[in-house]
C-alpha cells in the first residue's frame, strides 16, 4: 500500500482518551489501524537529575512524586535500594506497614483502572460506581498517612507513622464493604454482554510475545506469564504472607480485566493478613545521613507492574545517580504490537489496558536539527541562559525582580 | 396566515418543541445521573448551556467550506422541528395531515443525520471526517429496522397517515400490544438515530474527540445540541404516536398532557438503556442491527400481515 493512501490520525498529545500527554500516530485504512508510532517526552520532568541535587531524605519525597497513583511504589523502591547500600535492618512492623499501604494503594489503583476502562469503552456507569467505592480506600489511606495520594509514610529505615487499634478496625470495615462491591464488579465485568463484546479478542498478546516484548505486571499475567515480584523476589513482608499470583490465559483486554479484579480480591486478603499478623515493636531505625559508597537495584511490584530503581552512592549525603524504570515503559512496546490490525475504536481500551502512566515513563528528548543526524545537547548552565534569553525575547524579564528579591533576602 | 405562523413559530412549532426538547434532556441527564449515583444537573442546566453557547464566538476552521459548515446545523434543526407539526398531539389530529405523512416524517427524521454528515465532512478535521463516515455507516444499519417496525404498525391500521393510525388504535386500543416487538426494535433504533450509548459511535469521545461536532463552537454548536434534543422528543413522540396512540379522544388538555407523559416515559426508558450498556464498535453495531433487529422487524411485519388477514376478513 502506498504511503499517501493511509489516513494518519494523531491521538494525543491532547486527546480525551489520554489522561496524560502522549502521542500515538495511527495510520488508518478505513477504521483499521495499519501502523502505530509512539512518541514520548511531552511530560519529562527531569526527576532523576533533580534527585542528584537533593539529599537522600529529600529524595524520598521527590521520588514519591514520580507517579500520582503508585506513589508508594516509587518511594518504597527507592528507600529499599538506599537501605540495602546502608545495610540498615528495617524493623518488622515497618515492613508490615509498608506492605499494608502498598496493598491499599493497589486496591485504589485497580479500582481507578476499572473505572477508566469502563469510560474508554463508553460504559460510564461502571466509572461512576468504581470511583464512588474508591473513595472508601482513599479515606482509609488518608486516615493512615494523612494524604490521599503521595502518602509520605516511608522514610529511610522504616515508616513515619504507626497504626493503632481503631484504625485497624476502620480498615477491616472498609475492606469488608469493598470486597462485597468487588464481587459485584466481577459479576458485571465478566457477564455484561456489551463489555465482553468490547473486551474479548481485543489487544491480543500471546504468551511468547509477552515474554519477548518484556511485558510486566497484569499485562504479562493476563498472557499466562507468572511474573510477580512479590512472589519471585519478595520484599517488605511479602515473604511471610500467603497469597496467590493471579494469571489468566485469555491474553486479551478481557484477561487483563479479569486479572485486575481478581487481584483486588487477593489484595483484600493480604490487607487482612497484614492487620492480623502485624508484630509489635519499633517502626524505624536510624540510618546515617551519609550513605557509604555502593550501588543497589531494587525491584517492586507496583499496581502496573515491575518497578525498578537503581541507586549509586558516593559516600556523601547526595546520591551519585538515581535511575527509575517505571512499569509503563516496559509495556509500551507491547502496546505497539497489540494495536496492529485492530480497529480505531479499540485503540483507547488497548492503551488503557496496560494502565499507562506516561509521566513516570517519560524520557529525555534529543532534538534533531532539521532532520539531520547531529543532535544538540545543552549543558545545565546553557539551558538556563537559553531560557532567560527566550523569556526576555517574549518581554518577560526577571533580572530586576531577582535582584530585588536577593536584596530583600539579604536584609532579613 | 397569522394562525399558521403561530403554529410554526410558537405552538407546536419552534418555541414549544425547543423548550420541550431542553426539558427532556434535563430529565434524561437527571435519570442517567441518579442511576449512576450522581446528583445530576439542576433543572435549568440545558437552557443555561444553550444561552451560553449562543453568546459565544463561532469559529470556522480555515480549511472548512464556510457556507456548508454554517448551513448544515440550520438544515438539521429545520427538518427536526418540521416533523413535530405532522405528529398528532391530541384528538387524533395533527396540524397538517395528509395520506402518506408517516413516510414524510421518517424521511424528515433522516435529514438531520445527513446534515450532520455534511457539516462534519466540510469541517475537514480528521476526527470530524471519521465521525461523519461513521454516522452514515450507522444510518444504513438502524434506518431499515426503524422504518420496518414503524410501518408494520401502520400496516395493521391499513393506512399511511398518522391521523388514521391514531383513530384506528383509539377504536381498538388492545391492538397496540401486537406491536410490542416493533416498539422494542424502534426504540433501540432510535438510540442509534440519537447517537446515544451503545450507539454513540459517531461521537465516541475517547476515540474521535467529539466526532462530527469537533470543530463546531458557539451558536452553531448550540443549534446542533438543540437539534439533537429536538430529535429526541420528536423521535419519542413519533414512537408514542405510532405505537401507543391511545387516549386520543380525551379532552384536548388531558390528551395533550397524556401525550407529554408518554414521550417522557420513552425518554426515560432510553436513559435507562444507556445506563446499563457499553458502547459497541461500528462493525458490532452493524452486525447487531442486521442480525437481530432486522429479523425481528421482519417478524413483526409478517405477524401484522397475518393478523390483518385474521382480524379483518
Amino acid at each position: 500500500m502506498r504511503e499517501e493512501e493511509k489516513f494518519k490520525i494523531p491521538i494525543g498529545p491532547q486527546h480525551p482518551a489520554l489522561k496524560e500527554p502522549e502521542n500515538f500516530s495511527l495510520a488508518l485504512k478505513g477504521e483499521k489501524i495499519m501502523g502505530v508510532e509512539i512518541r514520548l517526552g511531552y511530560n519529562h520532568r527531569g526527576i532523576e537529575k533533580a534527585a542528584e541535587a537533593r539529599t537522600y531524605v529529600q529524595d524520598v519525597y521527590l521520588l514519591e512524586r514520580v507517579c500520582g497513583i503508585c506513589s508508594h511504589a516509587h518511594s518504597t523502591c527507592f528507600v529499599q535500594a538506599v537501605e540495602e547500600i546502608a545495610g540498615a535492618q528495617v524493623p518488622k512492623r515497618a515492613l508490615y506497614i509498608r506492605t499494608l499501604i502498598a496493598e491499599l494503594e493497589r486496591i485504589h489503583s485497580h479500582l481507578l483502572w476499572l473505572g477508566v476502562a469502563g469510560h474508554e469503552i463508553g460504559f460510564d456507569t461502571l466509572l461512576m460506581y468504581t470511583w464512588r467505592d474508591r473513595e472508601i480506600v482513599m479515606d482509609i489511606l488518608a486516615l493512615l498517612t494523612g494524604n490521599r495520594v503521595n502518602y509520605g509514610i516511608n522514610t529511610l529505615g522504616g515508616v513515619r507513622r504507626d497504626i493503632n487499634k481503631e484504625e485497624i478496625e476502620t480498615i477491616n470495615n472498609g475492606v469488608d464493604i469493598l470486597e462485597e462491591r468487588t464481587k459485584y464488579y466481577i459479576e458485571v465485568a465478566t457477564q455484561e454482554t456489551t463489555i465482553i463484546k468490547r473486551l474479548s479478542g481485543v489487544g491480543i498478546l500471546s504468551r511468547e510475545d509477552a515474554l519477548e516484548l518484556d511485558a510486566v505486571g497484569p499485562t504479562a499475567r493476563a498472557s499466562g506469564v507468572k511474573r510477580d515480584i512479590r512472589h519471585d523476589d519478595p520484599y517488605a513482608a511479602y515473604a511471610e504472607i500467603d497469597f496467590n499470583v493471579i494469571t489468566d490465559d485469555h491474553s486479551d483486554v478481557y484477561g487483563r480485566t479479569v486479572v485486575r479484579v481478581k487481584e483486588l480480591m487477593e489484595a483484600y486478603k493480604i490487607v487482612r493478613q497484614c492487620l492480623k499478623d502485624m508484630p509489635d515493636g519499633p517502626i524505624t531505625v536510624k540510618v546515617p545521613r551519609k550513605i557509604p559508597v555502593g550501588e543497589a537495584i531494587s525491584r517492586y511490584e507496583a499496581p502496573r507492574g515491575e518497578d525498578v530503581h537503581f541507586v549509586k552512592s558516593n559516600g556523601t549525603e547526595y546520591p551519585e545517580r538515581v535511575k527509575v524504570r517505571a512499569p509503563t515503559l516496559a509495556n509500551l512496546r507491547a502496546v505497539k504490537h497489540m494495536l496492529k490490525d485492530r480497529f480505531l475504536a479499540d485503540m483507547p481500551i488497548v492503551v488503557a489496558a496496560i494502565d499507562p502512566c506516561f509521566s513516570c515513563t517519560d524520557r529525555l528528548i534529543s532534538v534533531e536539527n532539521n532532520g539531520s543526524r547531529d543532535k544538540q545537547f545543552l549543558t545545565w548552565e546553557a539551558l538556563r541562559n537559553y531560557s532567560i534569553e527566550w523569556h526576555r525575547d517574549k518581554g518577560i524579564d526577571f533580572t530586576e525582580l531577582n535582584k530585588n528579591f536577593r536584596k530583600r533576602l539579604g536584609s532579613i | 396566515m397569522f394562525e399558521s405562523l403561530f403554529y410554526i413559530l410558537i405552538f407546536p412549532g419552534v418555541l414549544f418543541v425547543s423548550v420541550f426538547g431542553l426539558a427532556a434532556e434535563v430529565m434524561d441527564r437527571k435519570i442517567y445521573a441518579r442511576l449512576q449515583n450522581r446528583v445530576g444537573p439542576p433543572w435549568f442546566q440545558t437552557v443555561a448551556d444553550f444561552i451560553k453557547l449562543l453568546g459565544k464566538e463561532d469559529i470556522v476552521p480555515i480549511d472548512a467550506n464556510p457556507r456548508m459548515f454554517r448551513i448544515a446545523p440550520l438544515f438539521a434543526l429545520t427538518s427536526a422541528v418540521t416533523v413535530f407539526l405532522y405528529i398528532p398531539l391530541w384528538g387524533a389530529q395533527s396540524l397538517f395531515s395528509f395520506n402518506g405523512d408517516i413516510i414524510m416524517v421518517l424521511y424528515l427524521l433522516t435529514v438531520p443525520t445527513l446534515a450532520f454528515f455534511v457539516g462534519g465532512w466540510y469541517s475537514t478535521s480528521l476526527f470530524a471526517r471519521i465521525g461523519s463516515v461513521r454516522a452514515v455507516t450507522q444510518l444504513f444499519a438502524y434506518e431499515v429496522p426503524l422504518f420496518m417496525s414503524i410501518l408494520a404498525s401502520a400496516l395493521l391500521a391499513n393506512t399511511w397517515s398518522m391521523k388514521e393510525i391514531a383513530s384506528f388504535y383509539t377504536q381498538h386500543p388492545y391492538y397496540c400490544f401486537f406491536n410490542i416487538i416493533g416498539f422494542a426494535v424502534a426504540l433501540v433504533s432510535l438510540l442509534g438515530k440519537l447517537e446515544k450509548v451503545p450507539f454513540d459511535i459517531p461521537e465516541a469521545e475517547t476515540e474521535i474527540v467529539a466526532g462530527i461536532f469537533t470543530e463546531y463552537s458557539g451558536r452553531l454548536l448550540g443549534i446542533l445540541r438543540l437539534t439533537i434534543d429536538i430529535e429526541m422528543v420528536v423521535g419519542s413522540a413519533l414512537l408514542a404516536a405510532v405505537f401507543f396512540p391511545v387516549g386520543m379522544t380525551l379532552a384536548p388538555v388531558i390528551g395533550f398532557l397524556l401525550f407529554i407523559v408518554k414521550v417522557l416515559i420513552i425518554v426515560a426508558i432510553m436513559a435507562l438503556l444507556r445506563t446499563v450498556v457499553a458502547r459497541l464498535r461500528i462493525d458490532q453495531m452493524i452486525d447487531f442491527c442486521w442480525k437481530y433487529m432486522v429479523p425481528m422487524a421482519v417478524c413483526q411485519l409478517l405477524m401484522n400481515l397475518v393478523l390483518k388477514g385474521i382480524l379483518f376478513r
